[in-house]
């Protein structure tokens, strides 16, 4: 009789399933309508005035402008670039706090700052900083001799581009630091003993040991931060939005540029849509991949 | 920033670059309530709308994350992976139709517009968040209390909301440092009305026309970080486990 009673404690389909609804509810009109509702947008000429079908022709317009295809080289070179230095950086910070230096958890407080601090407010002080008169960067600049004048880092199109690149990298290199001293810290320590009384140099034991104990880590954090960096908007835009001349315009910044600078709902939905087809390919291949993990670690 | 905010005004703008000021002082402190009058409004707005877009959140949380936890059902993991996925959209993508639904309920220029597309985005981190702290607390307890004839709600008052309290409270702070982030996607799309004005864009009033007050911009900002900084230091440790232990262990 009790074996029963606990059988009915653990598995009420019906109470789970009410327990869920109100969060499922919530993000079904949240989320998941405005997703369809987006699709259907994009076949459409909305705007504030009214809307009425259209069929591809939004497509067709988009895909067919030299500026459209120019964005979504831009945003992939932007993603590029972005990505791999923030696994770059965030590899050696968690070589170094993993490593038995004096301090090292005052350093994993401090790395923090970045990636708590509202992006909004983050970038202002990045906004600061690139100034061309006033700035740090062009006054160490102009002191070492390297610049000879005044340089706004956000008015010219490349350095523009750069300086995005890495106030984005700043934001999400402590993201991906933490992951991997999490998955260094999860290598089994007796593999270094057994390479150290083997007479293993440091080195060795990096490249031999850890490098592929945390590969998984590594494939699954360049994936997640290449879709952060892709939804990446507040940088860009409190940054430069989008300018000069569009130079970094990526297809985020284009969607909302489109949709909400312009009120041309269709146009931008259909912009969108093409940023979820991006997203939910990414995402596909990072739950595949996790699958993929999972499975190897329960099969030993 | 914090050195910024200490110099007077004039030595910024000095060409060619200086250094050092000698004369650092707190009056950018003191000068930017006076630059930008809704100042404390702005703050007051950031921290009203992250408190109650988290507890909001808390609240359709908590039951989900339990279930999570507690249950077997069918979609259980695929549901799980959904939420995962859905992280991965950022409210950018999907701001043309929250702006006209909010539009046609008229909820744009409040508060409401602000806080109930943001509660949606924490929703899926929180479960797996929370999901975690739930399972760490053994379900004999559960199991022996429903044998001695305890009531659902009663194991619910008296084991679990105890014994989870601290679970709750970091998800909570995660919550809110998310909606605190947040703010400023909703409110430069969703508002326009500067009494409801979060203080990530309330401060670009200090780029006036014609001069930006970098000093007092950088020191209003800090006053604006100073609370989610504090909240973090001290909570550091528990964010970071509760993280990654969802991703990278799993």
């Amino acid at each position: 009789m009790m074996n029963k009673k606990l059988r009915s404690f653990n598995s009420p389909t019906f109470l789970a399933y009410a327990l869920i609804a109100p969060a499922a509810i919530y993000i079904l009109l949240i989320v998941a309508w405005p997703v369809l509702e987006t699709i259907r947008l994009s076949f459409t000429n909305s705007s504030l005035a009214g809307e009425d079908y259209v069929g591809f022709e939004n497509y067709e317009k988009m895909l067919s402008s030299k500026k459209f295809n120019k964005i979504v080289t831009r945003t992939f070179v932007w993603m590029f670039f972005s990505v791999s230095l923030k696994l770059f950086v965030g590899l050696i910070g968690a070589i170094l706090l993993n490593a038995n230096l004096r301090g090292r958890s005052m350093f994993r407080v401090l790395i923090m700052p970045p990636w708590v601090v509202p992006i909004a407010i983050g970038m202002l002080g990045w906004l600061w900083l690139y100034n061309g008169y006033f700035g740090i960067i062009a006054g160490v600049g102009m002191h070492t001799g390297i610049l000879d004048g005044p340089f706004g880092f956000l008015a010219y199109k490349q350095s523009a581009f750069i300086s995005t690149i890495v106030a984005d990298v700043w934001v999400g290199t402590p993201m991906v630091t933490v992951f991997f001293l999490a998955a260094m810290q999860g290598v089994p320590k007796d593999l270094y003993e057994a390479a150290y009384c083997d007479g293993a140099s440091r080195w060795d034991r990096f490249f031999k040991i850890t490098l592929p104990q945390i590969t998984p880590v590594i494939i699954t954090m360049s994936i997640l931060s290449a879709i952060w960096t892709f939804n990446s908007f507040e940088i860009i835009w409190i940054l430069t939005e989008g300018g000069p001349r569009g130079a970094t315009t990526t297809l985020i910044i284009d969607t909302y540029k489109q949709a909400l600078g312009n009120y041309k709902f269709g146009r931008g939905a259909a912009r969108a849509v093409v940023v979820m087809i991006l997203l939910t390919l990414f995402a596909g291949f990072y739950l595949a991949l996790l699958a993929r993990i999972n499975k190897k670690i329960s099969h030993g | 920033m914090f050195y910024a905010s200490l110099r007077p005004l004039d030595h910024l703008f000095r060409s060619p670059y200086q250094f050092f000021s000698d004369d650092l002082s707190f009056w950018a402190y003191r000068e930017m309530w006076n630059t930008v009058p809704m100042l404390p409004r702005y703050i007051f707005n950031s921290f009203f709308l992250a408190t109650v877009t988290s507890l909001i959140t808390l609240l359709f949380v908590i039951p989900a994350a339990y279930s999570y936890a507690r249950f077997n059902f069918p979609f259980k993991n695929s549901s799980l992976y959904i939420l995962l996925a859905i992280n991965m959209f950022s409210g950018a993508v999907l701001l043309i139709p929250l702006y006209k639904v909010l539009r046609t309920f008229g909820l744009l220029n409040t508060y409401q517009a602000m806080i109930v597309p943001g509660v949606a985005f924490l929703i899926p981190t929180a479960i797996w968040l929370l999901k975690s702290y739930f399972e760490k607390i053994p379900v004999d307890l559960e199991e022996a209390a429903f044998v001695d004839g305890a009531s659902r709600v009663q194991i619910l008052r008296h084991i679990i909301a105890p014994l989870s309290t601290p679970g709750l409270v970091v998800v909570g702070i995660y919550a809110f440092i998310g909606a605190y982030a947040q703010q400023f996607l909703f409110a430069i799309t969703f508002n326009q009305k500067k009494e409801y004005m979060p203080i990530p864009s309330g401060l670009y009033e200090f780029i006036g026309y014609t001069t930006v007050k970098w000093n007092e911009m950088m020191a209003a900002s800090l006053v604006g970080i100073a609370p989610v900084l504090i909240v973090f230091l001290f909570l550091q440790k528990y964010i970071v486990e509760g993280l990654t232990s969802g991703a990278v262990k799993n």
